[in-house]
């Protein structure tokens, strides 16, 4: 026992950091490889450069993706924030029946096999008779963006004291003023983390885009269309380096909110204490 | 000023407020007092408008407020929670409600600055709401209310959240405040000592029903019945036989007290013969040798507990069920009293109170 106890004192330290290079360090090589001269990918790098990022913009099928991913990013992180806010508001202030289960099948995407949704999706929509274009991509983005969404406003509205609200109503204002005044300025960070979170989301995306789509590529199909020509990595590596460093820049900025959020509205119960 | 009839609010089948009735003055401190569940809050969420009666009317200063909302009527609140709004600073906290009135920005900032040197908060302005203390977010949410210049001020449970010290210094300035700015405050709590000390009359409340409403004295001292005596603190009670009954007294036959005739209180109503006589522990009094009393009753002290200034004596007296609980200064030695010592005990025949059973 005490042997085996002493094992794991040396080895858990040295295993969780081989676990750690294991998930990171392939996602390091992105940066470090797109500033290489050399077209394949291959140490020792030949030289420095930043050609390929110079070259990114002078791509119009690349800007096209962009502007394509930018407007399904957008679309799909107000309509999933508006639901979002809907749910986490019934989730955190009402009690109904069959309210776990309701919960609990908001959150399901997370866990369902995209390919299959995406498909399902993709059947109907076709019997619907919906052409595929930017519009389904968007559908299916909010589906999976729902459940991220509903988390965070969820932790950003809990513990909201109702009697914020009464205060209000008390001191004179009207409903409308109250959630003008009260409600939306506590909520806010946490909607707009929200809005941070489901954008990066739809951003990255590729499943859903990949069947949703028509014949507007989004920004992760334009990258695996160019995968197929090896002088194109290069390129394919300094866009997906600018994409990595957006999303952690959004998300932390996101997470910051979301903090801040469930801090403030959490202040009004714990500082009873 | 605020006058209740026949209120009732129920939920189904459950009554959480039944049938209550009372008229609170203008100028009035006053105290809505009992356990939780009583009803008390609900009758306050009534009168501010968060709450509607199923049957009964509430008026304020003349005005029936049936379907009045909270923002339309002339009551602020301080909540139990105090809420604060944390988004904002003291000063926006104090002068949210006159935002709506669209004052003169420098009659708003006289108003808010006065408001805070009610309350004590001079200088505080400019903290954030989640930056305060509990006292201090108590006197925000005063400052909040009464920069309103209310009619009514309604209070839930203002000071449960505070310790003990702050709390009885708390409870000193909401009486001064109150005869300073001349508003009717009307008080919930469950603290029998707060609504003793700050009120000028108190409603008892138990299980949605109001079951004396008087000053705190006769509510102390002529409670109308054993739930009452119990809950405004220590009370022995003696089982009674009502032996005669008029309009203003009440005489009774006991086996430790003999036959008492005591004044009725209000509201006494008769069920059958039976009644209990009630007397406070601290109305008793230890006859030392030499002292006599014109009434007085004998026993032995079966237990001791100390007290620091005071100490409670257990009396077994012959003829009674219970032993008595007497509590006694320390000033001449009532702390040394032996546990099986004789001892004889002097009362008062006006500290002896009749009680419906």
């Amino acid at each position: 026992m005490r042997t085996l106890r002493r094992l794991l004192a040396n080895w858990l330290p040295a295993y969780a950091f081989l676990y750690i290079a294991f998930l990171y360090l392939p996602v390091l090589l992105l940066p470090i490889f797109s500033i290489n001269t050399a077209a394949s990918p291959r140490f020792p790098l030949s030289g420095y450069t930043l050609k390929w990022y110079a070259d990114l913009p002078k791509t119009p099928a690349l800007i096209d993706a962009t502007e394509n991913s930018l407007i399904v990013g957008v679309a799909a992180a107000i309509l999933a924030t508006i639901l979002g806010i809907c749910a986490a508001r019934a989730v955190t202030r009402y009690r109904f029946p069959g309210q776990r289960a309701v919960s609990g099948l908001i959150m399901a995407p997370l866990v369902l096999p995209e390919v299959i949704v995406a498909i399902a999706l993709l059947i109907v929509l076709l019997q619907l008779g919906l052409s595929l274009s930017l519009f389904t991509v968007v559908l299916g983005h909010v589906l999976i963006c729902v459940p991220y969404s509903v988390s965070v406003l969820i932790s950003g509205f809990e513990g909201f004291d109702r009697s914020l609200e009464e205060a209000s109503a008390d001191l004179g204002e009207t409903a409308l003023g109250t959630f003008r005044r009260v409600t939306l300025p506590m909520v806010m960070p946490a909607i707009i983390s929200s809005l941070l979170v489901s954008f990066t989301i739809s951003l990255d995306e590729f499943i859903m885009a990949f069947f949703l789509t028509g014949t507007e590529a989004t920004l992760p199909i334009y990258i695996w269309g160019q995968l197929r020509f090896a002088a194109k990595l290069p390129g394919v590596l300094a866009l997906g380096t600018l994409l990595l460093f957006g999303s952690f820049i959004l998300l932390t900025f996101a997470e910051i909110l979301r903090r801040r959020a469930e801090r403030r509205t959490r202040m009004t119960g714990a500082a009873l204490a | 000023m605020i006058e209740i009839a026949d209120v009732t609010r129920s939920y189904g089948a459950f009554k959480a407020l039944d049938n209550a009735s009372l008229t609170i003055r203008e100028g009035e401190f006053f105290s809505l007092l009992g356990p939780s569940g009583c009803g008390k809050t609900t009758l306050l969420r009534m009168i501010a408008g968060f709450d509607q009666p199923t049957t009964g009317t509430i008026s304020i200063d003349g005005q029936p407020m049936d379907g009045i909302p909270a923002n339309r009527r002339p009551t602020n609140m301080v909540f139990q929670s105090y809420a604060i709004f944390p988004h904002l600073n003291v000063e926006k906290n104090v002068a949210y409600g006159l935002k709506r009135l669209r004052l003169d920005p420098k009659e708003e900032r006289r108003r808010v600055d006065e408001a805070l040197a009610q309350v004590s908060l001079t200088g505080l302005g400019r903290r954030g709401g989640h930056e305060l203390s509990g006292g201090q977010r108590q006197r925000v949410a005063l400052a909040r209310a009464l920069v309103m210049r209310p009619k009514v001020l309604l209070l839930d449970e203002p000071l449960s959240a505070l310790d003990k010290k702050l709390r009885e210094q708390m409870q000193v300035e909401l009486r001064s405040l109150q005869q300073a700015v001349g508003i009717t405050f009307v008080l919930v709590t469950h603290d029998q000592y707060e609504a003793l000390g700050m009120s000028d009359r108190i409603a008892v409340m138990f299980g949605g029903k109001i079951a004396q409403i008087a000053k705190p004295k006769e509510i102390y001292q002529r409670p109308v019945n054993r739930q009452v005596a119990d809950f405004l603190g220590g009370m022995n009670f003696v089982k009674a036989e009502i032996v005669e009954e008029n309009g203003a007294s009440i005489t009774v036959e006991t086996s430790g007290f003999g036959r008492v005739t005591t004044d009725k209180p209000q509201a006494f109503v008769r069920n059958g013969k039976g009644a209990t006589l009630g007397i406070r522990p601290e109305r008793l009094r230890v006859l030392w040798e030499g002292e006599s009393s014109k009434f007085e009753v004998g026993g032995k002290v079966v237990d001791r507990h100390y007290f620091g200034e005071i100490t409670h004596l257990i009396v077994d007296v012959p003829g009674l069920e219970k032993p008595l609980s007497v509590s006694e200064t320390n000033d001449f030695g009532a702390d040394d009293i032996p546990v099986g010592a004789p001892i004889r005990l002097g009362y008062d025949p006006d500290a002896l109170v009749a009680m419906a059973d």
